[in-house]
């Protein structure tokens, strides 16, 4: 019981990070970017393909698995998946941007989410991958439960990177922008703000995170090319249960999916995990359809 | 007479290129001048404006600003060319603080001005200095007003244009926002506003402009245009109603 709830708050920490991407573009692109959970993966393979580069000339620094290349190889993970978010936007968002069917950019979408897919397959192939052989012990924290160093590692991050995107959010220029943004972008522009900029911005942050995501998640699991098949799920009902736009929301709906899909476990065969999430969504749909944390961009209210 | 600061010569636009809703509007404005335009529903009024500002595709025509072509400039790149804009609804961001609010309109400047600017703000609109940290939801329909106005001037425009400022306010709000619109003027900013409540513009402008289904139909000095009987048939004409 208590390891299941260490489990979940593990991999709830993986998916707010993801999330608080996706609620980002979302609160402020005003679409359901299917893509996003395919940048998570894309993130998390490019930090492979870094590695491979680099090659491991450090070794890990105790009690982790893992070293400075592979922190390295996560910067320029998720610097290549920021450019590949500002690439898509330019090349399939941008021009259907003016159609008056919104829907043609959420179709456009699983569109490229396929093929961001295809290519990770056909670079990488469809085996799973790890970033380091190295054996972990986990370290005993309560009785009866255990955590790997590189889960608590993660964990912290996914905490600092929170709290970091709060004061981004809260303190800056660029951060106000984006809330006012989210909020009503004719006014914006009105107000002096090119809000062309503040859109890109936006998908080098959504991005940087599904990147960070993706490198935590291949750490704490595994690389497989489906990772975005299997989170789109999740984050969405993580989004969603946290309100569309809201931050903080984000990784409570992140933590919540995470610990329900762990601690079902218990009581359902470990096949329906997937279908949990589902279970969470319909059900917030269908009492509280615009989130736990109504709200737009930053809203820690 | 110099040259007017803004000058409006035969727009055409509208949302869509192929559905102009104005038809070739011509006007200007003074310096230190208040411009005010009335006319009936669908007369154009606010499509002009916003066309001004960027909002609407002008298809034809010409906008200058003090001689210099602003035709087709961007919406963000107005306040650098001097001239600020109220929009008539959602004209605040009511999920951000009064100050934050404020740190928006005055985002395209260095941050000591900004900050000046702020202050200076709340000297002249006291009544918002209280509520800084509070979301702007919570303002009334004048103080949301006077928020949006309030922003407006933080890039100290030459040219200020409001649309139908007095919409949605108490008989009371709407002579408070007036007469701050009249001391605006006395301190040197020129100012063009659309306006529904006919009377109470016609009563502190110096000049009007009647439109009607997307074309200029009279213009004159205000105390002119409120003697004209002709004003009151172009709105029933229109099918409009005269408030």
């Amino acid at each position: 019981m208590l390891q299941a709830l260490a489990d979940g708050i593990l991999s709830g920490s993986i998916i707010a990070l993801g999330a608080i991407g996706l609620t980002l573009t979302m609160g402020i692109l005003r679409f359901a970017n299917f893509a996003h959970a395919e940048l998570v993966t894309w993130g998390a393979y490019m930090a492979l393909a870094v590695l491979g580069i680099t090659g491991a000339f450090l070794g890990p620094i105790a009690p982790f698995s893992f070293g400075i290349p592979l922190i390295l190889a996560a910067v320029i993970a998720a610097g290549l998946t920021a450019l590949l978010a500002l690439a898509i936007d330019w090349l399939v968002y941008r021009p259907l941007r003016n159609q008056t069917n919104h829907l043609t950019l959420v179709f456009g979408s699983f569109g490229v989410s396929l093929l961001v897919r295809m290519v990770i397959l056909l670079m990488f192939g469809g085996a799973a991958q790890y970033y380091s052989r190295t054996l972990q012990i986990a370290v005993p924290v309560l009785p009866g439960m255990r955590i790997l160093p590189d889960q608590m590692f993660t964990l912290f991050l996914t905490i600092a990177i929170v709290v970091g995107l709060h004061f981004f959010l809260q303190k800056t220029r660029l951060g106000l922008a984006m809330r006012a943004l989210a909020e009503n972008p004719e006014l914006t522009r009105v107000n002096g703000i090119d809000t062309r900029t503040v859109v890109r911005w936006t998908w080098v942050i959504g991005a940087s995170l599904a990147a960070i995501s993706g490198v935590l998640y291949g750490l704490t699991v595994q690389l497989r090319p489906e990772i975005g098949f299997l989170l789109i799920l999740p984050l969405f009902a993580a989004v969603i249960l946290g309100g569309v736009g809201n931050v903080f929301g984000a990784v409570v709906g992140g933590l919540i999916v995470g610990i329900a899909e762990s601690l079902a476990v218990l009581v359902v065969p470990a096949g329906y995990k997937m279908a949990i999430p589902f279970v969470i969504l319909l059900a917030v749909l269908y009492v509280r359809p615009t989130g736990i944390f109504s709200g737009t961009v930053g809203g820690v209210k | 007479m110099s040259a007017p600061l803004l000058q409006v010569e035969n727009v055409v636009g509208g949302y869509r290129p192929d559905l102009p809703i104005i038809h070739g509007i011509s006007l200007t404005v003074g310096e230190k001048e208040m411009v005010t335009i009335i006319g009936p529903n669908g007369a154009g009024k606010s499509t002009l404006i916003k066309a001004i500002a960027g909002i609407v595709h002008i298809t034809s025509g010409r906008v200058l600003l003090a001689g210099r072509d602003i035709t087709r400039f961007p919406t963000h790149k107005l306040a650098g060319a001097s001239i600020a804009y109220v929009p008539q609804t959602n004209n605040v961001f009511t999920t951000l603080t009064i100050n934050e609010n404020l740190a928006v309109g005055a985002s395209s400047m260095p941050k000591p001005d900004a900050a000046r600017q702020i202050e200076r703000a709340y000297e002249t609109f006291p009544a918002l200095k209280d509520y800084r940290h509070k979301k702007a939801r919570v303002l009334s329909g004048g103080q949301r007003q006077m928020l949006a106005v309030a922003r407006a001037l933080l890039t100290d425009p030459q040219l200020v244009m409001l649309d139908e400022p007095s919409a949605g306010l108490s008989p009371l709000m709407v002579s408070e926002v007036f007469q701050r619109l009249k001391q605006l003027v006395e301190s040197g900013v020129a100012i063009l506003m659309v306006e529904q409540n006919a009377k109470a513009a016609l009563a502190i402008s110096h000049r009007t402009y009647v439109f009607a289904e997307g074309r200029n139909r009279i213009d004159g000095p205000s105390q002119a245009i409120a003697d004209n009987p002709e004003v009151a048939s172009i709105y029933l004409g229109a099918g409009g109603r005269k408030r």
